[in-house]
């Protein structure tokens, strides 16, 4: 309890918000100078998990009105047929696979980065996907879609940049050579798939062994009447 | 308790009738690809059989028929005859006279062999696929035998199968392109005298790269053993009054008929290449293809026709459906279905026109179903008419119309924002192309009222223009006045 109320009370100092804006600005150092900013990111802790959060959060707000309010013209959504918590998964699931399967992975051969680093890297990499979204959707109002090929061009570089950073964010967070990054790219993305595997291997046991119990409870209601 | 009954007996009668009626069943697709209900747009005058010909022997597995002015053609293969009949302007058919043998010199054989396909040209002279002889015939307008074309003799065709030709379509300048069982190279192409001039129209072959890699690792008995990259056979052929060939493919993979791949209707030009304009959705059939009575599969069609303004009409084997396509590839209607009842069909296996009234000839049935539009069927290819003629205003009454009967019509709203278009009314436009989302209508729209509005507001954008531009230097001039103020 004590833990919350600490936390709480936190919220009325004057000096947690200025904490939170300093390292939220300290991204748009990151995003232009992605080595130099992880190090300085997680060994001199210039980040903070407020900021990693907010910026998961808006990109997934982000996803939301670029489904929402970009010009048909480009994205054509039937937006009855949206479900918003589904496409928050789509961020937010991912995303939550990624850190776990490179933390398990990179952790075993002697990656330096804490799971909570792993997240606040991934979390500042999201950086440009939302600074370069929420323009572009305001652009695609303005445009024909014979200009769109600019839409193109900015929707593949805001991709490419946060690839490029969470890349960057992987060698600086557990101080690999360039190789071996590439090489736990890989190990990470087949971790991420088995993780997946098991997951719905799980799901789907679960989902049986629970469809047992029910039936059977229902059976023996069904008896006893 | 008698009053009772009664309401019950009328309800169930009607529930009864209901399904005997129940062809109503027109639809098309809207823009999210779900199928939408409509009026009807054709409905059923007369299912004609042999029996109503007068004719002793019924169809035997009628392969095509075919119209040409108000002459109707029906190829009773079975029978080895061609009937020739007359639809009147009444709707009726009259019977004619049946084709079954013709004036030939000593040494041709003058009858047919289970013959697949008759082509009238303009000047009245008959080209008749006579099947199991190898050959197509010419005859003249009084059935004199004029030349045959054989099978080719020349090193690009292939030898030693049968030369089964089953369809023929001729151009005004008496050209044959001939497409015959087993010749997978596209038509076979006759110059006006017989002489074989090449094939036309040989659908691409196409294969994936995995296949290839998959093939350089195998070995021969295995390669021998695999689907060999081969192109396509034709389905069905029309000739369109502008001298284009429209021609349908039954054999693709489904699911490369949303890239627009496999094109299983294609318009050819002069070299053999796809011309069919296309929407964003290509003409591929049924776009939802359910699970319903075992059927899984896309649309499989079997012929094609094409009415005034290039609007063109395909039949489907698979389910028994009808679909009209308009000039720029977008679904007009969709209707009909597998079954027994009036306007429904067990094998359709070919389609042909006079004006607007439609003819499909089913083959297990051995009958020929005759359509003639509804009230919002003309409405449809009216305003489509106007359009193509140029009176905008016509045909946005007749959108008008169609969209009072059915809201759900998508087309009426292009056809609608289009004439607003016309009118140089770009937000309108912009509103009835964005409700149906129709984007590259909306994006030429958007372009002129975006114009428009930058010139009536040119004053505005410009002062933004020169305070977004000249800021900085603004700034940047008091910042050093202001300076140099407090360093006095």
């Amino acid at each position: 309890m004590s833990y919350i109320t600490k936390k709480l009370s936190a919220f009325k100092k004057k000096e947690t918000y200025a904490h939170f804006l300093k390292t939220l600005r300290y991204s748009l150092y990151v995003i232009g100078h992605p080595a130099d900013g992880y190090w300085d990111l997680i060994h001199a802790k210039r980040g903070s998990y407020a900021a990693a959060n907010f910026m998961v959060i808006l990109a997934m707000l982000t996803h939301i009105w670029k489904l929402r309010y970009t010009s048909f013209l480009f994205i054509n959504v039937n937006w009855e047929e949206v479900n918003v918590i589904k496409e928050f998964a789509t961020i937010l699931l991912p995303l939550v696979i990624f850190v776990i399967c490179n933390w398990a992975s990179t952790t075993l051969f002697d990656g330096k980065g804490h799971l909570g680093d792993i997240y606040m890297g991934t979390g500042y990499a999201l950086t440009p996907y939302c600074l370069l979204q929420i323009p572009m959707i305001i652009m695609s109002n303005f445009i024909t879609k014979d200009e769109g090929a600019f839409y193109e061009v900015l929707n593949t570089v805001s991709f490419v940049w946060v690839l490029v950073l969470l890349f960057m964010a992987m060698m600086m967070i557990h101080q690999y050579s360039f190789g071996k990054t590439l090489l736990f790219t890989f190990i990470t993305i087949f971790a991420m798939l088995v993780f997946i595997f098991i997951m719905m291997l799980f799901f789907s046991l679960i989902s049986q062994g629970v469809a047992y119990f029910v039936s059977l409870v229902r059976e023996v209601i069904f008896r006893l009447n | 308790m008698n009053r009772r009954r009664l309401i019950i007996t009328i309800a169930s009668l009607f529930t009864l009738c209901a399904g005997l009626f129940a062809v109503g069943d027109t639809y098309i697709y809207d823009v999210w690809n779900n199928i939408e209900k409509s009026p009807d747009v054709y409905r059923v005058v007369d299912v004609i059989y042999a029996e109503d010909f007068g004719l002793d022997k019924k169809f035997s597995a009628p392969a095509n028929i075919f119209c040409n002015d108000n002459k109707l053609f029906v190829v009773d293969s079975g029978n080895n005859r061609i009937i020739e009949a007359e639809y009147t302007a009444s709707k009726k058919i009259q019977y004619i006279r049946t084709i079954d043998s013709f004036n030939a010199p000593d040494g041709i054989v003058n009858t047919f062999a289970n013959p697949t396909d008759v082509f009238v040209n303009k000047d009245g002279s008959y080209f008749i696929a006579d099947r199991d002889n190898g050959r197509v015939v010419k005859l003249d307008k009084d059935l004199n035998y004029l030349l045959t074309f054989i099978e080719p003799d020349d090193a690009t065709y292939e030898k030693g199968k049968t030369f089964l030709p089953e369809k023929v379509v001729a151009d005004a300048k008496g050209r044959a392109y001939v497409l015959a069982r087993n010749v997978n190279k596209g038509f076979i192409k006759y110059e006006d005298d017989g002489t074989f001039t090449g094939f036309y129209g040989a659908s691409e072959v196409t294969y994936e790269w995995t296949d290839y890699i998959w093939k350089k690792f195998s070995t021969r008995a295995q390669r021998d053993q695999m689907e060999s990259f081969v192109p396509t056979e034709y389905s069905g052929c029309y000739m369109d009054p502008e001298g284009f060939i429209y021609a349908t493919v039954k054999t693709f993979k489904p699911w490369e008929l949303l890239s627009d791949q496999a094109k299983p209707i294609r318009r050819l030009n002069a070299l053999g290449d796809d011309i069919l304009i296309k929407d964003e959705v290509p003409p591929v059939g049924d776009l939802q293809w359910g699970t319903s009575v075992g059927l899984d599969s896309p649309s499989h069609f079997n012929d094609v026709t094409v009415l005034e303004n290039d609007i063109y009409v395909v039949v489907d084997e698979n389910r028994g459906r009808i679909f009209g396509y308009n000039n720029q590839g977008y679904l007009l209607y969709a209707f009909s279905n597998s079954g027994n009842i009036e306007g429904f069909f067990r094998l359709p296996a070919a389609v042909d026109h006079i004006n607007r009234d439609l003819f499909v000839l089913d083959q297990t049935n051995a009958s020929v179903t005759v359509f003639t539009p509804t009230k919002f069927g003309h409405m449809i290819y009216d305003a489509t008419d106007y359009y193509a003629k140029g009176e905008y205003d016509k045909s946005a009454a007749e959108w008008e119309q169609v969209l009072k009967l059915n809201g759900n019509y998508d087309l009426a709203y292009e056809g609608l924002g289009k004439s607003y278009l016309r009118q140089n009314k770009y937000k309108e436009a912009m509103e009835y192309f964005k409700t149906k989302r129709f984007r590259k209508s909306y994006s030429k729209a958007f372009m002129y009222y975006r114009k428009e509005w930058i010139e009536a507001h040119l004053g505005a954008v410009m002062l933004v223009l020169c305070i977004i531009i000249f800021t900085p230097f603004i700034v940047k001039f008091i910042r050093n006045f202001v300076r140099e103020l407090k360093s006095l």
